[in-house]
């Protein structure tokens, strides 16, 4: 299974939610699939969505879904220390881990090799980590947000892209009607 | 009342609620005292990027955030400030520690501080120098600027303005 049969499997536990997607074609496959004013698109700046997406969960009381990947969250791994010892229990971070960098070719990460990211985030202090594979996602993602804990999924997959098209919308817009959906009933 | 009590209370006056902060020696105080406060929720980040980030979605949770940090770490936050903070224009005031300035015993720490300035006028971030602790009376007007405009802006605090090294 790859990362957009992913998306599309949990589209349905995520339709409504608080959802913070990684930069690139995560993003646009995401908006490809189900566009709404809650989800928050990364145009740019590569590995911050967890730390974007925390800094809602701390602000704000509904469940925040992170849809990180494993070479994104490799960039700013000292993410899984922050969210490790931060009282967030809104907060949901699930890392399609593909192996592989998939915005930029599909290079292999080391996540796909000998690093496993569940283990460190559980070495980082998150208690609730879980890992699975892509056809379970959507049933993990439902448990996290029935049991309003702190959760790190690691959602292990194969790499490939679908085609999507480029993100045009204002990152202006973005974040405008993304913080009406934080406000809102 | 102290220098760091008088800049946390300018920051609770401006309704700033979140901060997140990577220490430094001269910032320690006003780190401590944020700590003492319960209208600020703290949390402390593990590289100034992160931090940023950290920001950004408090921001858009509804609190005004605040970063704190070194200005040897400008050069690592220059892609996130202009495709998060800048493109997505957020406001954010940075308290910055002025590292490599007059009285500095670090030599290493003025290889940063000459591309400090430069880095934030090539950004166009507008950028506060701090360097007499009456300077500190323009903090409350720069964070009302800063949430009037939705900009980053830097506030630079010297050796001279937190009186010098002690016995260096
Ligand atoms: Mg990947």
């Amino acid at each position: 299974m790859i990362r957009s049969e992913i998306l599309r499997d949990m589209a349905p536990v995520l339709k409504d939610r608080l959802v913070v997607c990684n930069i690139g074609i995560p993003s646009q496959e995401l908006h490809a699939i189900q566009d709404e004013p809650s989800n928050f698109y990364m145009l740019g700046t590569m590995g911050l969505a967890s730390s974007i997406g925390l800094g809602l969960a701390v602000a704000q009381k509904k469940p925040v879904i992170v849809i990180d990947g494993d070479g994104s969250v490799l960039t700013n791994l000292g993410t899984l220390a922050t969210i490790g010892n931060t009282h967030a229990p809104n907060f949901i971070l699930l890392i399609i881990d593909n192996g592989s960098y998939g915005s930029t070719g599909d290079q292999p990460t080391y996540a796909g090799q000998r690093t496993s990211l569940a283990e460190v985030a559980r070495a980082c202090g998150t208690e609730r980590v879980v890992e699975c594979r892509g056809e379970d996602a959507g049933q993990a993602l439902q448990r996290a947000l029935e049991a309003g804990e702190k959760t790190v999924i690691v959602v292990k997959c194969d790499s490939g892209n679908a085609k999507m098209p480029v993100i045009t919308m204002d990152p202006v817009t973005i974040r405008d009607r993304f913080m009406g959906a934080v406000q809102a009933e | 009342m102290s220098i760091d009590a008088r800049i946390v209370d300018d920051l609770i006056a401006n309704d700033i609620s979140f901060v997140t902060t990577v220490p430094c020696k001269q910032l320690a105080g006003v780190i401590a005292e944020i700590d003492t406060r319960d209208a600020i929720r703290h949390v402390p980040c593990t590289k100034e990027d992160e931090g940023m980030g950290l920001c950004a979605g408090a921001f858009m949770g509804g609190k005004r955030p605040a970063i704190i940090m070194q200005n040897t770490a400008l050069g690592v936050t220059v892609n996130t400030l202009a495709t998060l903070i800048q493109y997505y224009r957020l406001p954010l005031p940075m308290l910055i520690s002025y590292r490599g300035e007059l009285r500095e015993p670090v030599a290493c720490q003025v290889e940063m501080a000459v591309h400090t300035k430069a880095i934030l006028s090539q950004m166009n971030i507008p950028t506060y120098h701090f360097h007499r602790q009456s300077d500190a009376d323009e903090l409350d007007p720069i964070l009302k600027y800063t949430f009037m405009c939705n900009k980053p802006v830097a506030i630079l605090t010297d050796a001279t303005f937190w009186g010098g090294y002690g016995d260096q």
